[in-house]
């Protein structure tokens, strides 16, 4: 398409996520280590617009590092990154504002409510028509009559909701979520599935240890071993639950 | 600049609702006035004496809100969020900064009636003092946020704070003390001598303030 | 290839060494007595060149934090660390020796009215607390850029303490040292000046020495991993950064 061939000849502000086929992520012999720590050793995989990549591995296997890097929170010591057209770490700021990050942290401040907390959120990204925003967020997981809590009186599940909606509120275009459905029981994680699941239609790199599941979701697959070394990369229907699985097993 | 007012806001809010900075602050240096009172036998302070005892309880009880400046973004996970915006670093730096010198004003604020009823025969010079100690506070706030941003990924940061805190303010001490010992004169402020000191001071803000302007991008990554 | 530098450690060495002798035979035998001190006043020909090499490696380490900060490169915080180190010995060695001296000149063992002691000595708590604070930090990538952030910020303290501290004494006890500044006759500025050059050679060669010595245990301690040896407990320091081989250089 002409449209593809104009943007990818602009260069690295092309915004991903727009037209099928741009890549969206990219890494290449992507590597960080924290002193003698080695947490993730030689990971390369593309992750086209619209498509979702499942990360899995055992617990140790660099996975939430790999999450935090492409969140620019993180720079690689090995290797190289590419989120979104912008190569990181140099140009993060370029993509600051279009990634929304669920993680282990609610990252919500436990004396503010839940409607200070998204306000605070909306101004740090300058979202426009913030309180509508917010109200609509707010209904889709059903915290509305919530809003005027504390975030320290709230149980793990409502705070995840929550942070479900402070991660979108600024509608990004890739969504990195590690392990977003946890704290969640079925009816919690069916009202957060339109705004952070395939149904969404984002970019997305998803952290699960419920194997099954993320690779029924996903289109592309990477697993992580102990040590960080790529176990398998590539479609998500080449890998059965199984072989993931077997990466668990604690082989050196 | 929304972004600094966003985080300026928030920090305020946080410490209206759990109140766990100013409090701590005008209670110590409640007591540590009263220990002062009874520790010197004196009825009545001036000059070098009140200075020193005015701005040693200042100094400590800022140790107690540079401690805490940064343990809600620790704890919850803030530091992350704050990254996470398109949102200049160093709006963090100066928001946290004002923020600080906002607690330490209020302080002063309450402090200073304290220290005049406890100690001063003659309240003349309490108002130009609270000037100088605003001026004091700014170098305070400028280091006191890059040594408590060093501190709160520090193991023992309780012990850390203090001890790269104190001998950074020692200029701050002796040019707030330089000024403030005419100022709380025996018999009434006296203003001779005292500009040498704001410019001591100013300078000291000027030059930290910009290097924590500067390097605060270099705390704040992972 | 062996290239013989000029500024390898042997000549840094062979010269501070000679500069060190001439200046120790200047202070003997050639400058004359200090008219009110008589020779208790030539420790000023150790005493201030140390005070003023300590200082200036201070600065030094702050313009190589500044390099590792924009970099990125650890060689820099190799060497900030190093001129700390070797600058925080010289410190010590300073208030020792103007302990020594106020001793003789005044019969106090520390005088709080010598400005540039007490200045220094607020340097000197302010840089002692360098070490902690890299204990304190575990991860090493960001130990050494938060030193660096220390060493910069405490490299601008420097002159400002030094105005402050100035400023408060010049108040209250205006007298100064008679030899530090005007008065000196022709012979002492002589002989200042080649301690000074001799002191300033030796910080250098020790900074050198030390480097060379960090590297040349990172090369070894690199070749014991390559042969699945175990690590010498000794190159285990928790804050010394591991220096690369090439720090020793430039």
């Amino acid at each position: 398409m002409v449209s593809d061939e104009v943007a990818s000849s602009q260069g690295t502000l092309a915004r991903a996520g727009e037209t099928e086929g741009e890549v969206a992520v990219r890494a290449s012999a992507l590597g960080r280590a924290f002193g003698d720590l080695v947490a993730l050793r030689d990971v390369s995989f593309e992750l086209a617009a619209g498509q979702t990549l499942a990360v899995l591995g055992p617990n140790g296997s660099g996975k939430t590092t790999l999450v935090r890097i492409l969140a620019t929170l993180l720079r690689p010591t090995e290797g190289g990154v590419e989120v979104l057209g912008a190569e990181l770490p140099g140009r993060a700021w370029r993509v600051r504002g279009r990634i929304g990050l669920v993680g282990h942290e609610p990252l919500l401040y436990r004396d503010l409510t839940v409607a200070e907390n998204l306000a605070f959120h909306s101004r740090l990204h300058r979202v426009e028509g913030a309180a509508e925003r917010i109200a609509e967020l707010l209904a889709k997981v059903r915290m509305e009559r919530r809003a005027g809590e504390l975030v320290r009186n709230l149980s793990a599940g409502m705070a995840q909701r929550v942070a479900v909606c402070r991660a979108v509120l600024h509608r990004p275009e890739l969504l990195l979520l590690d392990e977003p459905r946890s704290h969640l029981d079925p009816e919690a994680a069916a009202m957060v599935e339109p705004l952070i699941g395939r149904e969404s239609g984002l970019t997305r790199v998803v952290v699960s240890h419920d194997v099954g599941a993320a690779l029924a979701e996903s289109d592309r697959a990477l697993v992580l071993a102990a040590g960080g070394e790529v176990a398998y990369e590539g479609s998500a229907g080449g890998v059965s639950p199984g072989d993931a699985r077997a990466a668990y097993g604690g082989r050196p | 600049m929304s972004a600094f007012r966003a985080i300026l806001a928030k920090d305020l809010l946080v410490e209206l609702r759990t109140l766990q900075s100013v409090p701590a602050m005008a209670l110590f240096a409640l007591t540590t006035f009263v220990l002062f009172r009874f520790g010197l036998d004196r009825e009545s302070l001036e000059g070098s004496l009140a200075a020193g005892v005015i701005l040693a309880t200042v100094l400590f009880a800022a140790i107690l809100a540079v401690n805490r400046l940064f343990v809600a973004e620790r704890e919850e996970g803030g530091f992350d969020a704050i990254r996470l915006a398109p949102v200049d670093p160093a709006a963090l730096f100066v928001a946290k900064a004002v923020a600080l010198v906002t607690y330490l004003a209020l302080l002063q604020a309450l402090a200073l009636p304290a220290f005049g009823f406890l100690f001063l025969d003659d309240w003349a010079g309490l108002l130009p003092l609270a000037g100088v100690l605003l001026l004091a506070d700014a170098g305070i706030a400028a280091v006191g946020v890059l040594v408590s941003a060093i501190g709160v990924n520090s193991r023992a940061r309780e012990l850390i704070v203090p001890l790269l805190l104190l001998p950074l303010l020692v200029p701050v001490m002796i040019a707030a003390a330089g000024a403030a010992e005419p100022l709380l004169a025996a018999g009434g402020p006296d203003y001779d001598g005292v500009g040498r000191w704001i410019a001591m001071l100013a300078l000291y803000d000027a030059v930290f303030g910009a290097i924590g302007y500067a390097v605060y991008d270099f705390l704040l990554e992972d | 290839m062996f290239r013989v530098r000029l500024l390898s450690l042997r000549n840094l060495a062979l010269a501070s060494v000679a500069l060190l002798v001439g200046a120790f035979a200047l202070v003997f035998f050639y400058a004359p007595n200090d008219a009110d001190q008589g020779f208790v006043q030539k420790i000023f020909y150790l005493h201030v060149p140390l005070a003023l090499c300590a200082l200036g490696g201070f600065i030094a380490a702050a313009v190589h934090a500044i390099r590792h900060l924009r970099s990125g490169d650890p060689v820099h915080d190799a060497r900030a660390y190093v001129s700390i180190h070797i600058s925080i010995i010289f410190g010590l060695a300073v208030l020792v020796t103007g302990s020594i001296w106020a001793r003789a000149s005044w019969g106090k063992w520390w005088v709080w009215d010598e400005p540039t002691l007490v200045s220094f000595l607020i340097v000197f708590l302010l840089y002692a607390t360098y070490y902690p604070l890299r204990f304190a930090i575990e991860d090493r990538d960001r130990q050494a850029r938060y030193a660096s952030v220390f060493a910069i910020t405490a490299g601008a303290f420097v002159p400002l303490n030094f105005i402050a501290v100035r400023m408060a004494e010049s108040l209250v006890h205006p007298r100064t040292f008679a030899t530090a500044e005007g008065g000196m006759p022709g012979e002492m500025w002589l002989t200042f000046a080649v301690a000074i050059a001799g002191m300033a050679l030796l910080w250098a060669t020790l900074v050198r020495f030390e480097l060379v010595a960090k590297s040349a245990r990172a090369r070894i301690s690199k070749v014991r991993r390559a042969l699945d040896a175990e690590a010498t407990g000794a190159s285990r320091s928790r804050i010394a950064p591991t220096v690369p081989s090439r720090a020793g250089a430039g």
